[in-house]
């Protein structure tokens, strides 16, 4: 009786909860904490460049974030970037493409054609990320929905109903009303239930019928959201068989079908019409003349009152100095290159290991998803490959292209293979979800970050283990988002503790530019 | 060093021709071989963030088999040899004139002894070292005549990685690979990490 929650805790705890959140909501008011859509604001409109000079390493989004917005603002701002190409990790492979992994150089074999790009990095922006969003409408770039979740789309598990692909709603149908009978039937069981009323427990009993579908007897039966196995509309519809709930659970799965359309990735997600690296493009265009390509740096030198910057172009030695520098260059590149940062900042800098993200996508000479009634959408594999996404664009035309493989990190088990091995195993592992898979598919890029020429890695990784970030963890990461005397700031979404999002990468921009801002009006008053 | 820029840019233009065959070819990207910096550091300083060690003061001959026996993969093949493995594929693609280009333009980068950050015993480590002198020169300067390549001044942790790696057979194992074989017989007289960081922390103190 002691751990059960009465009625009265449970009050106390929702009223202890509103009052935190009123509390910080008039935290916030009061200027006194920072809530999430206002920490993220610039508030530089008050400093101008006055001349000044800025010079940026790396021409990712956060780099091209902090270009634009200082040269809005007067200052005389240059971009060095080492490869060939804007948008580090936002990348949107089309056709003719060079994607530069060393070791593995490939040309991008698609068809010419607007809708037959890969996102191979960025791919997605949640409704949340209100600051990638607010760049889009800024900068004219035209958005569309991207599916992420599709219910016709497969779920598919060597031991789960031997091998047989499932459709994502029945499995979820089934999940749901397995666990909703679950629930039911320990309701008049547990001690939490006691707090209700009757009444209430009347209610909180509909909700969970209706969460599952249960017949009367509060029994799971099958439903017909998991559709009908014929008929439907001019006749009554037949429902499927229901699959044992014993079947179901070995499946790796159940997990996924529950939690990867919440959160970050939940309705809804948005995508740019013709490829993300459509933000990349509107930053370029008013900073075109100021990128400098294959220029790779050679040294970064901090003084008092400037950055020195060497670098290489076309064979060619250059330098620049400027009175303030912003620095995308991946960390574990950085400590390749000469420079004189603090013993700190440059343990900091070392302490971030690289993560390993890998995609692989193919042209398919007919969208034969398609014809399956799938419409954009992930299908979970329980292999390597792990994803297949349907492109949400380009709908009923002949050709697209699809994601056929998505490892987020934590291995290098295709990175370590060849060309040829990884394409053959994202067709062996796709036909596990369609059978006819190697037919249709063609062309097949990878992209293995881990190798990325100038970029090494996708994902920074702060945290090394799963507890949570550590207190040395949490210092580290602190001291990296101080600048160097006011003139040198690391930003990118290395600088973050959210990393692979534009948010975060524009984010650390923007923490880095009011830092620098706040700086320069303590300098002022000072006089 | 200028002269090797331009057999790079040469090499530029050539390798986008004879890579591509379809109509457009000549818009596309060029890329070359000249990729080393990207992980090797700034002249080949080494990058510990990369755990790529140091190619500036690299021996032309050392490197050049290495790289061979990368090409081949009669190195960094195993499974356990995690570095060696993300060089493997790196030089699998190499030509005989890429690895000697790459060799002449290694070799105009200036020496610079890395920095130390291996902690040991290193009047222990000097013991330990008689026996590698043989072959490594008294200074662990390096000898052609032995095909044992310099120590002083690489990077010591790439030095404990290897010495693991030879000690273990992640390195040294294919028959083929004599000289790797020889060091892997000889790794297995040190006695455990504490031995090898010493040995380290010795040849940190030479050649600087």
């Amino acid at each position: 009786m002691s751990d059960a929650v009465s009625r009265r805790d449970f009050l106390n705890m929702v009223a202890a909860i509103g009052g935190t959140g009123a509390l910080i909501q008039a935290g916030a008011a009061l200027g006194l904490m920072p809530a999430t859509s206002q920490a993220a604001e610039l508030s530089l409109s008050d400093q101008t460049g006055n001349g000044r000079s800025a010079v940026i390493l790396g021409a990712g989004i956060s780099g091209l974030c902090a270009a634009y917005e200082l040269m809005q603002r007067g200052y005389d701002v240059t971009v060095l970037e080492a490869s060939h190409r804007a948008g580090g990790r936002i990348f949107t492979v089309r056709s003719g493409d060079l994607i530069d992994e060393i070791g593995n150089r490939q040309y991008c074999e698609f068809d010419a054609e607007p809708h037959m790009y890969f996102n191979a990095g960025a791919a997605r922006i949640p409704s949340t990320h209100s600051n990638v969003l607010h760049y889009c409408r800024e900068l004219g770039v035209d958005l569309e929905v991207f599916v992420n979740e599709n219910k016709n789309a497969y779920f598919q598990d060597d031991a789960l109903l031997n091998g047989k692909p499932i459709r994502n709603g029945m499995f979820s149908t089934h999940v749901r009303g397995f666990l909703a009978e679950l629930m039911a039937k320990s309701f008049n069981e547990t001690e939490l239930m006691e707090s209700f009323s009757e009444s209430e427990m009347e209610t909180l009993l509909g909700v969970v019928r209706q969460f599952g579908d249960l017949d009367e007897h509060l029994r799971y039966t099958g439903s017909t959201r998991a559709g009908y196995a014929s008929g439907g509309f001019l006749e009554h519809g037949t429902p499927h068989e229901v699959i044992e709930f014993k079947k179901l659970i070995h499946g790796r799965y159940m997990r996924e079908s529950l939690t990867a359309n919440e959160g970050e990735t939940g309705p809804i997600l948005m995508q740019p019409v013709g490829g993300m690296d459509m933000i990349i493009k509107g930053f370029l265009r008013p900073l075109e003349q100021r990128v400098r390509y294959r220029a790779m740096v050679r040294s970064v030198q901090v003084s008092d009152d400037s950055v020195s910057i060497e670098y290489e172009q076309n064979g060619e030695q250059h330098a620049i100095t400027a009175d303030y520098c912003f620095n995308c260059i991946p960390s574990h590149l950085m400590t390749g290159i000469p420079n004189n940062f603090p013993a700190d900042y440059l343990e900091a800098m070392s302490y971030i290991r690289r993560g390993e993200a890998y995609k692989a996508a193919f042209q398919a000479k007919e969208r034969f998803w398609e014809k399956e009634g799938i419409y954009g959408g992930i299908s979970w594999v329980n292999a390597p490959i792990r994803q297949v996404w349907y492109p949400p664009h380009g709908i009923h035309k002949q050709k697209g292209v699809v994601l056929a493989a998505y490892d987020y990190g934590g291995g290098m088990h295709f990175t370590n293979m060849t060309q040829e091995q990884r394409l053959e195993a994202a067709k062996a592992q796709g036909e596990k979800l369609h059978p006819d898979y190697r037919q249709y598919v063609e062309k097949g890029i990878t992209i293995a970050w881990h190798r990325m020429n100038h970029m090494l890695g996708c994902s920074a990784r702060w945290q090394r283990n799963r507890g949570g970030w550590t207190e040395h963890e949490e210092s580290l990461y602190h001291r990296l988002q101080q600048s160097v005397n006011g003139r040198h700031y690391f930003i990118g979404d290395q600088v973050s503790q959210h990393s692979a999002w534009q948010e975060s990468a524009l984010l650390s921009t923007h923490w880095a530019l009011n830092d620098l801002a706040q700086r320069q009006r303590a300098e002022q008053s000072a006089v | 060093m200028k002269y090797y820029k331009l057999i790079g840019l040469f090499m530029v233009v050539a390798g986008s021709v004879g890579a591509v065959s379809t109509a457009g070819a000549q818009d596309r990207e060029p890329f070359d071989d000249y990729y080393c910096q990207t992980c090797h550091g700034i002249d080949g300083i080494g990058n510990s963030g990369i755990q790529a060690p140091r190619l500036a003061g690299m021996e032309d001959w050392y490197l050049q088999r290495q790289l061979e026996l990368f090409r081949s993969g009669l190195r960094g093949r195993h499974q356990q040899d995690i570095e060696g493995l993300a060089m493997q594929p790196m030089a699998a693609k190499l030509t005989d004139s890429s690895i000697e280009e790459i060799v002449a333009w290694v070799g105009s980068w200036e020496y610079l002894p890395a920095p130390v950050t291996t902690v040991g015993d290193a009047v222990r480590g000097e013991r330990l070292y008689a026996t590698c002198a043989t072959c490594h020169g008294d200074q662990a300067q390096g000898m052609a005549s032995t095909g044992a390549p310099q120590l002083a001044g690489q990077n010591d942790w790439y030095l404990l990685t290897q010495l693991k790696n030879f000690k273990a057979g992640y390195r040294g194992s294919e028959p083929a690979d004599t000289y790797g074989n020889q060091m892997r017989l000889m790794a297995q007289s040190v006695q455990d990490e504490e031995a090898m960081k010493d040995l380290v922390a010795y040849i940190n103190t030479l050649g600087r």
